[in-house]
């Protein structure tokens, strides 16, 4: 079993997807905390969604116009040139929607999610990308192997994407905290609870479009609202949350991985059941402790 | 030059107007309670005087160099924060995000003044103790630490007695009265009519009649009689 274990980690390719693994799981877990204290957890669900709806269009361009300098654009940034505005448009849509009234903001996040859904895979049914139709709907949903078969040049962009990501959250850290905890109170006292919230949610729609191939669209919410949920039942501190949701994060991203590799099990799944298995503990050991 | 002149002032929800024409002013060190029945605009009246809401009409002018930046409050409980994950020094802290702007972090006299805070509301020692864990009265000390970080001048407090017990209501009531002693000009809604009547310098009935002087003009007037006596039999 070991030395399995040793003979993959020498792989670049094992290597590579440990290190996305890991950002993307650090990434994801940082807004947890807030995502969920604000209500705002179906906001990540909804967004998944758009982004495998927008992914389908990003495919189905790069089938229309094949050999083009669109499709080699496409091919180069890996869909995330479409995927990325389109996701962060919606997120801020749904955030101005879901500020007015929180019945309205419900259903304008079921409709968008639902319609991006059935949208995508309409499109992708109309311009296939290869034989394999449900493969490859199945793999957008649930995470695919392609976790495994990463490029340098992917790597590069997740590496980015999440330094941006965590120095973004630190430098937002505090007012974060504010406008989560009280927003009426941040604004009384002259903070922009406007642009903070705007911030979470470009931040949150980055996490999503970065977790995708991970985890896979529908697996995404369960990378940012679990670890969140279980550092809730140990800790007392916004601070200790945060730090224990990202390192329940990392670890259950790891053994995840390191698991499907060995087993065979597919990465996404995987990676959740571990997140799933870790809230279990953090909740019976919340419960003794009270 | 009053601390807050609010002249001619229009107030509404759903594009529903409830308040026209009040006009008022706060002169540094009053204690004015906003008194009035259910659904008459004293919290919607409060969130406007905090910006947190644009009045139909009218205005509202800070005199005495007051700045937005300045006004401390301390809100009703959220249902968000009865599960929050905060020790109470993370929260109290927060309340220095006034003076911060753009700056990321807390500098040393944030922190000065959150000690400073938690000092004089008695309640250093529990610091470190998660909030949602806390006790009604405890966690309004705490809110109001956190509101005193905000201001040196003003503080707005809505309903700050609410789903406290009669003994620790008191206690507030009576540290309310020492931090406007202090020289902290104080705007309170309540529904405690008799509250509002020991410890205000002033009062503001809002409601079909609209009253505005000070205490004792409040008891000889109409509206206060009436308001009082009624209030008086229901409890």
């Amino acid at each position: 079993m070991i030395d399995k274990l040793l003979l993959y980690l020498q792989i670049p390719f094992v290597i590579y997807a440990l290190i996305v693994g890991v950002l993307v799981a650090l990434c994801s877990s940082l807004l947890g905390v807030t995502l969920v204290l604000k209500r705002f957890s179906y906001i990540g669900d909804g967004l998944s969604h758009v982004a495998f709806g927008t992914m389908a269009i990003a495919s189905a361009l790069k089938v229309a116009a094949e050999n083009t300098p669109v499709a080699s654009a496409l091919s180069a940034t890996g869909d995330m040139i479409l995927v990325m505005p389109l996701t962060i448009l919606c997120a801020v849509l749904l955030l101005k929607t879901g500020q007015n009234t929180a019945v309205k903001g419900d259903a304008a996040i079921a409709m968008l999610s639902v319609g991006a859904l059935s949208f995508g895979y309409l499109i992708m049914n109309i311009f296939p990308t290869s034989g394999n139709l449900s493969g490859d709907v199945c793999s957008t949903l649930f995470g695919s192997t392609s976790i495994l078969t990463l490029l340098p040049a992917d790597l590069i962009v997740c590496v980015i994407l999440s330094i941006i990501v965590i120095v973004v959250f630190v430098f937002f850290y505090n007012k974060i905290f504010a406008v989560t905890f009280d927003e009426d109170f941040a604004k009384a006292i002259g903070t922009q609870a406007g642009v903070y919230n705007l911030i979470i949610a470009i931040v949150t729609a980055v996490i999503i479009v970065l977790a995708m191939d991970l985890v896979g669209t529908l697996l995404i919410s369960a990378l940012v609202i679990f670890p969140a949920i279980s550092a809730m039942r140990l800790f007392k501190s916004y601070r200790a949350v945060t730090v224990c949701s990202v390192v329940l994060s990392v670890f259950c991203a790891l053994a995840g991985i390191i698991i499907s590799i060995l087993a065979g099990t597919p990465v996404g799944s995987t990676i959740v059941a571990a997140d799933v298995a870790a809230f279990g503990i953090c909740w019976i050991i919340g419960k003794f402790r009270r | 030059m009053a601390l807050l002149d609010v002249k001619d002032l229009s107030l509404g929800y759903d594009s529903h107007t409830i308040i026209e024409g009040l006009t008022f002013s706060v002169n540094a060190g009053d204690y004015l309670c906003i008194v009035g029945e259910n659904g008459a605009g004293k919290s919607t009246l409060m969130k406007t005087i905090l910006n947190l809401r644009e009045p139909y009409g009218g205005r509202i002018i800070l005199g005495e160099g007051l700045k937005r930046s300045e006004f401390g409050y301390l809100p009703q409980q959220t249902i968000v924060q009865k599960d929050f994950p905060a020790s109470v020094y993370e929260i109290v802290l927060s309340g220095n995000q006034g003076h911060c702007g753009w700056r990321p972090f807390y500098n040393a006299e944030d922190k000065k003044r959150t000690l400073e805070a938690m000092e004089r509301l008695q309640i250093t020692d529990l610091s470190k103790r998660c909030y949602r864990e806390l006790s009604g009265g405890q966690q309004q000390r705490v809110l109001l630490a956190r509101a005193l970080c905000a201001t040196k001048k003003l503080l707005l407090l809505d309903e700050p007695v609410s789903g406290l017990d009669p003994k620790v209501t008191v206690e507030m009531y009576e540290l309310i009265e020492s931090l406007n002693k202090d020289g902290i000009t104080m705007i309170m809604v309540t529904h405690d009519i008799h509250a509002a009547l020991s410890y205000a310098s002033h009062i503001l009935h809002i409601g079909s009649d609209i009253f505005f002087g000070t205490r004792d003009e409040y008891v000889d007037s109409e509206e206060g009689r009436y308001f009082i006596n009624k209030k008086g039999e229901k409890s």
